[in-house]
């Protein structure tokens, strides 16, 4: 039924939806909603699920970490500082196979503070083993919270996955959107059965020392799986849309014309819309220019990144978030995606913005699709203020 | 596309006049998109709420800089920001009067719409929060929305006293302009 939601209510009801046995959340800032609404929902009996409230985010992660590990499908939602205090735990989630789904709301980092949003946090885990998609939109959102939980406990792939939703942009806009009966959910998403887990009666053991002997061979296995995460993705996909009836197609990427583009824009999450409408204006005036929206960062997809750019003249790389030192988080990958191919693109520049909440209008879009006419640029930050720049130290 | 910018404080209600628009929009089966802007966390703080509707999904997710309409929940904002800034044309400003408010020049084909809001929910509602006598005297002013899918909303999103002091303000609120248009 199509509902005017905000996007943390959305995310509360698709999770409802998918029926968590544990949700644990550190309910203070940089919390969101997400959680607030479930709690509520728990209390309320329209959710059956044991709801804890812990003393920080590492102990909120290791909570639903000891959920899946006991067989139970379990929630969490946190982030920018809540999920940089979960790392520790997240990389062990995935070193255990454990298939926890987290929504993380993108936002800055620290220092200076800054609640807003940008994709800093997230993209500073994407090593970490998880499969990460980034959603443009709320209904997007609420779709990827399905095939999140698919992917994850699928036998073949037992890997987390984080659903990615820019902070405040997406979390707190409301926007209408179809939710979908329980009956749906439950013939898209069967109940977790897990192959191993914490019980009394048959002991194991997880996430046990791994000495120079073992300890290789269990980072390949995740880097074998998350290829095959690749493959998955389309297939529940193509499931989700017969379900559903919404097509995402390969959900790896989306290309919104590309085809006969000669300037296309490489961006994650809700500042697609914009770039959108931007291609949308250009096209008007005659301008070939289009948008390639990355939906999953990891695992990331390479080859169709090639197949789709490998005839574009000029290509703009949108980050929202930065690797300090080298080239931002989603350049780094799209340049490798070219590295020692046949084909390329003559120029493949790439800009940051919108960091820490600076807005990303289509002005600031227009200007990357401009500086794509120039020589190839690295790094180059959009929206910058001058007059902030100059240095100053007291005497 | 039409966009709608609201300037408040924190904790006087602004989101909650963005959403109140944005489900009598929806329930006019158009697509909005409402969104808040926070300044500093903080109550008092100034800070913005923003609604864009438009006839299919809205994609645009930036903040609005040329709105359609300009609702102002706190007059004294308007000491040390232009409010209008970026006003169209053809736009239309509904402020919740306050006394010796002082207007800037505005140009013909703009309208503005001086409203006790603050007043009218002191009346109706018991407390000076005027976003909902704001929204009345947008439906009047704009022609964009009806007063009874706002009313509608109201009683779907309010329950007992609260919702009949707010459906009261909205029909004051919607009453007032109606009467002020009439007077010319």
């Amino acid at each position: 039924m199509k509902e005017l939601l905000e996007g943390s209510r959305a995310v509360a009801e698709i999770v409802k939806l998918c029926k968590p046995g544990v949700i644990s959340a550190y309910p203070i800032t940089p919390q969101t909603h997400i959680v607030e609404e479930l709690a509520t929902m728990v209390n309320n009996g329209e959710l059956s699920a044991q709801f804890v409230n812990v003393e920080s985010e590492h102990s909120a992660a290791s909570l639903v970490l000891g959920g899946v590990a006991t067989g139970v499908r379990s929630y969490t939602a946190t982030s920018s500082q809540g999920l940089l205090y979960m790392g520790e735990v997240i990389f062990n989630i995935a070193g255990m196979r454990l298939p926890l789904v987290l929504t993380c709301a993108n936002r800055a980092v620290s220092a200076p503070i800054n609640i807003w949003n940008d994709q800093q946090d997230s993209l500073s885990l994407r090593d970490a083993g998880w499969v990460q998609l980034y959603a443009e939109n709320l209904q997007e959102v609420a779709d990827f919270h399905l095939m999140a939980y698919r992917i994850a406990e699928d036998k073949s792939i037992m890997l987390p996955v984080m659903v990615c939703m820019d902070g405040f942009i997406l979390t707190h806009g409301m926007e209408p959107l179809d939710v979908p009966e329980q009956g749906q959910v439950d013939k898209f998403l069967p109940a977790y059965k897990a192959l191993y887990k914490l019980d009394p009666a048959e002991p194991v053991s997880m996430g046990l020392l791994a000495d120079p002997d073992y300890y290789l061979e269990t980072r390949f296995a995740l880097q074998e799986t998350l290829k095959d995460v690749l493959k998955l993705l389309p297939k529940v996909s193509a499931e989700f849309k017969s379900v559903f009836n919404r097509d995402y197609k390969d959900c790896l990427i989306e290309e919104y014309m590309v085809k006969d583009a000669e300037k296309v824009i490489v961006a994650m999450g809700s500042v697609c819309g914009t770039v959108k409408e931007v291609v949308d204006e250009l096209r008007k005036k005659g301008k070939k220019v289009g948008l390639l929206k990355v939906i999953s960062y990891r695992p990331f997809p390479y080859q169709r990144i090639y197949d789709s750019l490998k005839d574009v003249a000029k290509v703009g790389i949108l980050d929202k978030a930065v690797s300090l030192g080298a080239y931002p988080p989603l350049a780094a990958e799209i340049k490798g995606a070219f590295c020692g191919k046949k084909k390329s693109p003559k120029v493949i520049s790439s800009f940051v913005a919108g960091l820490g909440g600076r807005d990303i209008t289509p002005e600031t879009v227009k200007e990357v699709f401009l500086k794509l006419n120039q020589k190839e640029v690295n790094n180059e930050f959009i929206d910058l203020k001058p007059e902030l720049l100059k240095e100053s130290y007291g005497e | 596309m039409k966009e709608i910018r609201i300037h408040a404080r924190a904790g006087q209600g602004a989101i909650t006049t963005a959403a109140l628009l944005g489900y009598a929009y929806f329930k006019e089966d158009k697509f909005p998109y409402a969104f808040p802007h926070f300044g500093a966390a903080r109550m008092g703080a100034p800070m913005n709420a923003f609604v864009r509707v438009d006839d299919v999904p809205v994609r645009l997710r930036s903040q609005i800089y040329e709105p359609d309409f300009v609702l102002i929940v706190d007059a004294t904002l308007m000491r040390g920001y232009n409010c209008f800034s970026g006003l169209k044309e053809k736009g239309v400003a509904i402020i919740n009067e306050k006394e010796e408010l002082e207007l800037p020049k505005m140009k013909p084909s703009q309208k503005v719409f001086l409203v006790p809001a603050s007043d009218i929910a002191l009346k109706t509602i018991g407390r000076p929060l005027g976003n909902t006598t704001l929204i009345g005297a947008y439906a009047a002013a704009t022609g964009e929305l009806k007063l009874e899918t706002v009313l509608e909303v109201i009683r779907i999103r309010f329950s007992g006293k609260a919702m009949e002091g707010n459906l009261e303000a909205i029909k004051q609120g919607y009453d007032y302009v109606k009467h002020k248009l009439l007077k010319g």
